[in-house]
């Protein structure tokens, strides 16, 4: 189940992206962690154990929401607007 | 180019605003740097793009000041240089390295502002770490910015005014509240009295909220204790025991957070002297009452200087801004600065007051479990931090980062680091002053290897 | 208050050197002071890159780098943990004909050492350590040399010379050492007086004071190696990497970390205290993700720096005072210290109950430096953005 649920902007022009390769759909105004959230239940896998992981501060303090993309880039995922043609990955556990 | 290089604001949040505000007016030309898109900081956060909801709606009572200062502040274009989605992630030798779309630039600064803010304290309890807890700024960031409802049964959890705000602000929002985990005793409340004469109207306004949340059938729980959240792959539940009796309730958002504490990593790096706050529970950068630090041409306002709110932030990013001008021998307005110092002196002591009924639970430090995990970004548990503490001897903060990994990870302790102080001074059977603080590194956050080093050092332009 | 005590050995500074010794003479018996103005191990035995190899070292270190290579895979026993020793191996690389033409030159110097070096050609690079980037002709491999986590090796020490019946004592700065009658004075931060047959003066980038009370000053710098530490990160290198005539170092932890290092801090205000400047780090990292395409994607998370202490001619002073019977130094490591720390405690707690120990420490005599001749042919090793031999 999502993390996130949408009040508003559900009516936003929409921009479209990839979760682990499925074509998904965000808002204009959203954040990476937005974007993935409304859909999903966690952004990444931890380093060490492997648990779920989906951000904890959103204000860019914490550094828990960095995500991978399949080209290997990485975004924190709280403080990066979501643009069109991302492909995340959230079940990488490491950047590579 | 003037002469002289020009002053950097670090924030572009209330007290930076008001500072740059007055820099400007005296004829400066301030470099502000910050790291969101646009002005506000955290409690004036503006939106990524519009959206149906008005001001009021984002800002409640406090929407008048949130438009004042993006109006105020959008009033100053052309005439300060405005860096947004900047990081500045080293300081040193009169020189600020900062990053701006993946390249670095080097600013020599004449006068530093830091304006840097808080974020959330926690203690670590079971189950902090999975998908759901977020910490209270964070839940009030996902609706005010994002226009969205952590989960679709939330639970607030904690200690500090945010918590009755933020519960009050998704009841409003139209989401589901299941109930607010208050861990301070009732009784504490009654220490607002003592706020009246002070702030009535914040007094009134905290009482009419919790009001409006018990009227919408919001379960208001006070001297909550032992807080377990419980769930597979994200929260499913929350526990906790309250007078002796063990309480369950199932929701999929917790917003969690037990205060505020400042962020100070960059007026350490500019090596300014720290003093242990007894009220915060924290070392802090010292400063005078007009924000001025221990070093020459370094300042400070807002939250990141000790916590305090947005109303001082604003005040004390002025004050701290005519100081700057002072020191350039620039005469700003004496009597200016003796209202904005009395003001905050006012505020300072309804600050006392709202510690007195939003009390930090320290106590929980003893008892957190070894499998707790006490710093998310290494995965340390608080058995291994204690085991650490004795394996090693130590009993100062740095030592048992260097032992542990404690505050080793992408965030640098902001999120255990006061947890960690208390664990190790509760371990060593000291006062958490005599534990030490964490000493800040560059960078200050994560920047990529591939950062590009601009060609030449350069002042803004 | 004040306070008295009396011990066989006092040593001032508990680095690596000073902890290692400590241990080494409680353990053969004697009573044991071991002070440090801050905290044990806090200075550069517990900053440094954490590189434990022998090769590139000069060759009249290797003996002692040698002893200390039987001491690493016992730290267990030891200190109770094993300070993430790895033996992952050492690879020195070159980046152009001239720079394997000097590796080809050190494993021939060295052939007798015992450090099984293997030259490797661009094609066996490419083959093996295909995770290293362009630029690279060839590289000398020492499958014995390691990395290790210098922040628990350097406590562990300390805490293990505690455990052993050391008398440790952090904060405590030595203020100044006297010889009286036949044994030394020593006065301390909080009015302690110290009473010892034997001074170790193991004080780091700070010993060169002591030394000079004693009439032996030596031309001792200060120079503060620069690292960088990454994400955790897929496994994407398996041995610790040098390279040939300066540039940068890594290695990756177990937990997946990248540390790298390479050109040198500044001193802030208190120099005592160091930094790495904005460029220099972003040197490093550039370095880094140059050479290493898997970690182009890489963030730094932090950056450090320790205080070192430096002789001209790269080789630390070891061994007895050649003015006061009793007293013994060991400093001067020059980023060189990590690896061989183990073996000169040994050698350190020898010379106090022997007068002597079998390891040839000649070289390292402070007397080098009395007849104002101090020798800058370092060998190989020269050169001053040199890997720090840790």
């Amino acid at each position: 189940m999502p993390l996130l649920h949408r009040i508003t902007r559900a009516d936003h022009p929409a921009i479209s992206f990839t979760l682990d390769g499925v074509a998904c759909e965000g808002r204009t105004g959203d954040t990476v962690l937005t974007a993935i959230l409304t859909q999903a239940e966690h952004l990444r896998l931890s380093e060490f154990s492997a648990s779920p992981r989906a951000g904890f501060c959103q204000m860019g303090a914490c550094q828990d929401c960095w995500v991978v993309l399949e080209s290997g880039e990485r975004l924190r995922a709280c403080s990066t607007a979501l643009t069109a043609g991302m492909r995340i990955l959230t079940r990488r556990a490491r950047a590579a | 180019m003037s002469e002289r290089p020009q002053p950097v604001i670090v924030g572009a949040g209330p007290a930076g605003i008001r500072a740059a505000e007055a820099l400007v007016a005296a004829g400066l030309r301030p470099l502000v740097v910050d790291e969101a898109p646009s002005c506000g900081g955290q409690i004036y956060r503006q939106r990524l793009a519009p959206d149906e909801r008005s001001t009021r709606d984002l800002y409640g009572s406090e929407a008048q000041k949130a438009e004042a200062l993006h109006r105020d502040f959008a009033a100053l274009d052309g005439k300060l240089d405005y860096w947004p989605q900047a990081l500045l992630w080293n300081l040193r030798d009169g020189r600020a390295d900062i990053m701006v779309a993946g390249t670095s630039r080097q600013v020599a600064y004449d006068g530093l502002l830091l304006a840097t803010g808080a974020t959330d304290r926690i203690l670590p309890i079971p189950g902090w770490t999975l998908p759901g807890v977020f910490t209270l700024g964070g839940a009030q960031i996902a609706l005010k910015s994002q226009g969205c409802a952590i989960g679709s049964r939330s639970v607030f959890l904690g200690s500090g005014p945010l918590l009755y705000l933020v519960a009050w602000q998704y009841m409003k929002a139209g989401a589901k509240v299941a109930a607010v985990l208050d861990t301070a005793p009732f009784a504490a409340k009654f220490n607002l009295l003592r706020g009246l004469p002070l702030f009535p109207g914040i007094v009134l306004r905290g009482m009419r909220m919790t009001a409006e949340l018990k009227l919408a059938g919001v379960g208001l729980h006070y001297g909550v204790a032992d807080p377990r959240i419980e769930g597979k792959n994200a929260v499913e539940t929350i526990a906790w025991r309250q007078g002796g009796l063990e309480h369950r309730l199932a929701c999929d958002g917790i917003g969690y957070g037990l205060a505020l504490r400042s962020e100070t990593q960059l007026a350490d790096l500019a090596g300014c002297r720290f003093a242990f706050n007894q009220r915060d529970r924290a070392a802090l950068p010292e400063r005078d009452a007009a924000g001025r630090t221990s070093v020459p041409g370094v300042y400070l306002a807002g939250d990141g200087a000790g916590i305090a709110g947005a109303d001082a932030a604003e005040r004390a990013g002025e004050r701290a801004a005519l100081a700057l001008l002072q020191d350039r021998s620039l005469s700003p307005d004496a009597a200016r600065a003796a209202v904005l110092e009395a003001e905050l002196a006012r505020i300072g002591r309804f600050r006392e007051v709202l510690e007195a009924a939003f009390p930090f639970p320290a106590h929980w430090a003893k008892d957190i479990a070894d499998s707790t995990i006490l710093c998310r970004c290494e995965e340390v548990t608080a058995g291994e931090v204690r085991a650490a503490i004795g394996q090693f001897g130590v009993h100062e903060l740095n030592r048992l980062k260097a032992v542990s990994r404690i505050g080793m990870g992408r965030c640098q302790g902001r999120v255990c680091g006061s947890a960690a102080a208390e664990l190790l001074a509760h371990e060593t059977s000291r006062g958490i002053e005599a534990v030490g603080r964490l000493r800040s590194q560059a960078p200050i956050k994560p920047v990529p290897l591939t950062l590009a080093l601009a060609a030449q050092q350069e002042a803004a332009e | 208050m004040s306070r008295r005590l009396t011990v066989d050995v006092a040593i001032i500074g508990g680095g690596l050197v000073g902890s290692s010794a400590a241990l080494a003479l409680r353990d053969m018996g004697f009573s044991v002071a071991l002070l440090d103005k801050g905290f044990c191990g806090a200075q550069a035995s517990g900053v440094n890159y954490g590189g434990v190899r022998r090769q590139g070292r000069p060759i009249e270190q290797l003996p002692l780098s040698q002893r200390a290579h039987a001491v690493w895979p016992r730290l267990k026993a030891l200190i109770g943990i094993d300070g993430e020793f790895l033996r992952s191996g050492h690879l020195k690389l070159a980046r152009n004909e001239a720079d394997m033409a000097s590796l080809e030159a050190y494993a021939e110097a060295v052939a007798e050492q015992g450090l099984d070096l293997e030259l490797i050609g661009h094609n066996g690079l490419r083959e093996r350590f295909g995770w290293i980037g362009d630029g690279v002709v060839g590289a000398s491999f020492c499958a014995g040399d390691g990395h290790a986590n210098p922040r628990l090796v350097s406590t562990g020490f300390a805490a293990a010379a505690r455990r052993a019946g050391v008398d440790v004592m952090e904060n405590t700065a030595v203020a100044g050492v006297t010889r009286d009658g036949d044994s030394f004075a020593l006065e301390a931060a909080g009015n302690l007086t110290l009473r010892a047959r034997f001074v170790i003066n193991s004080a780091g980038a700070w010993a060169g004071p002591f030394a000079e009370s004693f009439g032996e000053p030596v031309p001792l710098s200060r120079i503060y190696p620069s690292m960088v530490v990454t994400e955790p990160m897929e496994p994407v290198m398996t041995v610790n990497i040098g390279m040939e005539g300066g540039g940068i170092y890594a290695r990756q932890v177990e937990r997946g970390n990248v540390v790298v290092g390479g050109e040198r801090a500044l001193p802030l205000a208190d120099p005592d205290f160091s930094r790495p400047r904005g460029d220099g780090a972003i040197a490093i990292m550039n370095n880094a993700a140059a050479l290493f395409p898997g970690l182009r994607h890489a963030q730094a998370i932090r950056f450090w720096s320790g205080t070192e202490g430096a002789m001209p001619d790269r080789n630390p002073v070891i061994g007895p005072s050649g003015t006061t019977p009793g007293l013994i130094h060991a400093f001067g490591f020059t980023g060189a210290g990590f690896q061989i720390a183990p073996g000169v405690g040994e050698v350190l707690a020898e010379l106090v109950r022997d007068g002597a120990t079998e390891t040839p420490i000649a070289a390292f005599s402070i007397g080098r430096f009395q007849a104002n001749s101090a020798r800058t042919d370092a060998g190989s090793g020269a050169g001053q953005n040199q890997e720090p031999q840790h």
